[in-house]
């Protein structure tokens, strides 16, 4: 059975680029267009990976990634942040908040795929 | 008559003198001889007395009256005169200025007067000296004192000085306008409540912040640091952000005996700051996140086997991001500019002046006249006076190939001023060939246009034709100065400094001990609807200013009318003046007081038939929490203790008997005026009673026949 992953963010510019390429990767993908709806399909659909962009409107990133960190159902969810907030304080806030990894955009999709299969492998 | 009893027994004394010689003589040669001689003498003598004891007699009364002027003579001239010269040369010691002594008597004597008086000249010469000495060093303190007055109101910086435990010794004028700003009720106490002499300055700044720059400031002149002096920030009460650097008054460099501050007010430099950087972190986020859109979108364009509407899907999703972007960048130019136009080094500049200096660059650089039209010489411009001079000049200098003379006008226009270049119209062929001209470069490609100049200050520059006066011009539009300036010009400079207070110790005695011209007093007066606050009267107006050290303080007062909430009886408006309409949509007593209350902090209270606005103070304690507790004195009182004949004890009356020029009666902002003037007045005629002190004072006021209520 092929792995759930999660691409969480607002803006469909990115999500386009990102789901085409996940599931070229053989992932099944899953979207959500804010913080709330997030945490509700993370909890519904139970992703392995989660593509989690820090600044959405209504709950941001980082509290979605304390949300799932605190619940024990979920808890082992694998999370990568991308975001813009690329100040040293804006990672460590993201690494605090429980995130596996902190991508800061732009990024090469090369080097998010090969991340994504690692951390699945 | 002792001196004339003293002389008569004087002159008495030669005469029973030599009748007591002549009986002595005659007993002792009775007693020399032996009874039968005695016999013999006494037989032969006793019928010599019938005939010849009246010559014996006479000559007797000769040499007594002989030795009675002699003694007369001597008395006269070695014994009268010493008393009173004892008296007059007693007067001298005592004053200088006391008559001569008046030299009589014996040569001697005399020459003893003489002596007294010389002693007496070369000590009032002396005193003279001195007198004149103190005269000439007081008039250089009070000039020096008068040109630092002067210097510090010239300063564009807040400057107050202060006393090491936070007394106000010195402000200047940018001072009192900054804390006019920061004062939570400034259209009632103007700031005066938060700054002024003898205040503590941390009513406007918090005490441990000042604390903390001192105690930096003691570190380093421990270290031997020669310019010591520490910096802050500070948050004033309504959120204006203070910096301010403090540096330490040291007498001859040892112990800190206060302490300068100069204070600035970055509320609005911090917040252009905070939105600078604001802008700049979104513009990084916001770039961040259209890149990664665009790049992750072009790595999927180097899929080689994209369907068509695939690859139409993330050529879509660039052209977008590019779009967005571009967007964003042309916002932040705008925004941008409107912050440079922010920073724009304006500064007051009088307008004629201006004017002056335009004219003589247009002559500099055309050869040509540049009159000066008609210029309303009391404006003053926010300018940045050398942008402007260029931009008008370069007009100008076009013009003057054209034109043999151009005018310069300036007018007001609400809050901006027209600054207009005049020709002659003609036959409009100048104005046609100047139109566009604003908005050409002054000198050469990049540099910019006399419009970018006029838009730097916010206005704008256009060229219009009068056809009436047959004129054409170009008119900028520049602002005017904020209108502070003209309200300090126009008030008496205020006294904004009082060294004395250094002197000052205020915590060792207390406050019963203090004399009446060493306290600090808030002088006041209330008008009200009527007479009965317990009847439902309210105050409508309160007037106070203050007096500090003896000397009244003119520039620190405080006005206000006050909404009473209910209607002003038509009967008492010839007592005040005061109509219903002028106190519509003034503050309440509940807004008032609190400032008041501020205003009055540590100082006594001073009012004529002070009971009365007492009453109206107490009665509001209840709703406004806030309690006049300090001491009170009344002037009334203290008129009938220093003139207890006086017919009258009104203001008015005691203001007359005392020379108190009476300004705008029963107005309360008047009235507490004249009852300063007359409370200073009364200090010395109390001083002359022994009522030195406010606990002497006090104690006077309560035995005080007029001291029917208590208060």
């Amino acid at each position: 059975m092929s792995c759930k992953v999660l691409i969480a963010d607002d803006e469909p510019n990115i999500v386009v680029s990102l789901s085409f390429m996940m599931k070229r990767e053989g992932y099944d993908v899953l979207v959500a267009r804010d913080g709330v709806e997030a945490l509700d399909t993370i909890r519904r659909e139970r992703p392995a990976l989660v593509l989690l962009d820090a600044m959405m409107p209504g709950m941001t990133g980082f509290d979605v990634c304390e949300a799932v960190r605190a619940d024990a159902g979920v808890r082992e969810t694998r999370i990568v942040m991308l975001t813009a907030k690329g100040r040293e304080t804006d990672v460590a806030r993201g690494l605090g908040a429980g995130a596996d990894a902190y991508v800061t955009k732009p990024f090469s999709t090369r080097d998010l795929v090969a991340k994504v299969r690692d951390m699945l492998a | 008559m002792k001196a004339g009893r003293s002389a008569v027994t004087a002159a008495l004394v030669p005469g029973v003198f030599l009748a007591a010689w002549l009986v002595l003589g005659v007993v002792l040669i009775g007693a020399s001889l032996d009874p039968a001689a005695r016999q013999e003498v006494v037989s032969a003598v006793a019928p010599l007395v019938g005939t010849h004891g009246a010559l014996v007699f006479g000559w007797w009364l000769v040499a007594a009256a002989l030795g009675a002027w002699a003694v007369m003579r001597l008395h006269g001239a070695f014994v009268v005169p010493i008393p009173r010269m004892a008296d007059a040369t007693r007067l001298l010691a005592g004053d200088a200025g006391a008559p001569a002594v008046r030299p009589a008597g014996g040569a001697a004597m005399r020459r003893l007067g003489d002596a007294v008086n010389a002693l007496a000249a070369e000590r009032r010469r002396l005193g003279d000296d001195m007198a004149q000495l103190v005269a000439d060093a007081s008039r250089k303190a009070a000039e020096d004192r008068d040109q630092l007055g002067a210097l510090m109101a010239e300063l564009d910086r807040s400057v107050i000085v202060c006393t090491v435990e936070g007394r106000i010794l010195l402000y200047n004028d940018r001072a009192r306008a900054l804390f006019r700003r920061l004062s939570p009720a400034p259209k009632i106490a103007e700031g005066a409540e938060l700054i002024g002499l003898g205040r503590s300055i941390h009513g406007a700044i918090e005490p441990a912040v000042l604390a903390h720059a001192r105690a930096g400031v003691e570190r380093r002149i421990a270290r031997g640091e020669t310019r010591p002096s520490a910096r802050f920030v500070t948050v004033a009460g309504n959120g204006t952000l203070l910096q301010a650097s403090l540096a330490p008054v040291r007498p001859e460099a040892g112990a800190m005996t206060g302490y300068v501050l100069l204070i600035d007010d970055i509320t609005e430099v911090h917040a252009a700051q905070s939105r600078r950087e604001r802008h700049l972190l979104q513009l990084t986020e916001k770039s961040r996140a259209s890149l990664a859109n665009m790049q992750a979108a072009l790595d999927m364009l180097d899929y080689p086997d994209l369907e068509a509407d695939e690859r139409a899907g993330f050529q879509a999703v660039v052209h977008d991001e590019v779009a967005v972007m571009s967007a964003r960048l042309a916002e932040l130019a705008a925004d941008t500019g409107r912050d440079m136009l922010g920073r724009w080094p304006l500064q007051d500049i009088l307008g004629a002046d201006l004017i002056d200096a335009a004219a003589q660059r247009i002559e500099a650089a055309t050869g040509r006249r540049a009159e000066r039209g008609p210029v309303d010489e009391s404006l003053w411009l926010l300018a940045d006076s050398f942008g402007l001079t260029a931009a008008v000049t370069a007009l100008a200098a076009r013009l003057g190939e054209r034109e043999e003379v151009v005018t310069l006008q300036l007018a007001p226009a609400g809050s901006w001023a027209h600054l207009d270049l005049v020709w002659p119209s003609g036959d409009g062929a100048t104005a046609a060939a100047a139109a566009g001209w604003q908005d050409a470069p002054m000198e050469g490609e990049g540099s910019p246009s006399p419009r970018e100049v006029a838009e730097r200050h916010g206005g704008d520059l256009w060229l219009a034709h009068d056809r009436d006066a047959a004129v054409s011009f170009f008119r900028f539009m520049v602002p005017l100065a904020a209108g502070e300036r003209d309200d300090l010009l126009a008030d008496e400079r205020p006294v904004y400094y009082d060294f004395d207070l250094l002197a000052g110790s205020e915590a060792s005695s207390a406050l019963d001990d203090c004399p009446l011209d060493r306290l600090a007093c808030t002088v006041f007066d209330c008008e009200t609807t009527g007479l009965d606050p317990g009847g439902g009267d309210e105050i409508i107006q309160i007037g106070a200013v203050r007096i500090l050290n003896g000397r009244l303080l003119p520039g620190e007062s405080f006005d206000q009318l006050v909404d009473p909430g209910r209607s002003i009886p038509e009967a008492s408006i010839p007592f005040h003046g005061i109509r219903p309409e002028m106190v519509r949509g003034a503050p309440r007593i509940g807004e008032v007081l609190p400032a008041l209350h501020t205003f009055a902090a540590d100082t006594i209270l001073v009012g004529h038939n002070v009971a009365f606005d007492m009453r109206f103070l107490r009665l509001k304690e209840a709703s406004t929490g806030l309690k006049f507790d300090q001491p009170v004195l009344d002037t009334l009182l203290l008129a009938s203790i220093a003139e207890p004949d006086a017919e009258s004890h009104a203001l008015e009356a005691i203001a007359a008997r005392l020379g108190v020029p009476v300004v705008a009666r029963h107005s309360a902002a008047g009235d507490a005026l004249t009852t300063a003037t007359v409370f200073l007045k009364l200090l010395p005629l109390l001083r002359e009673r022994g009522v030195v002190t406010l606990g002497a004072a006090r104690e006077a006021s309560a035995n005080s026949p007029f001291a029917r209520l208590r208060y």
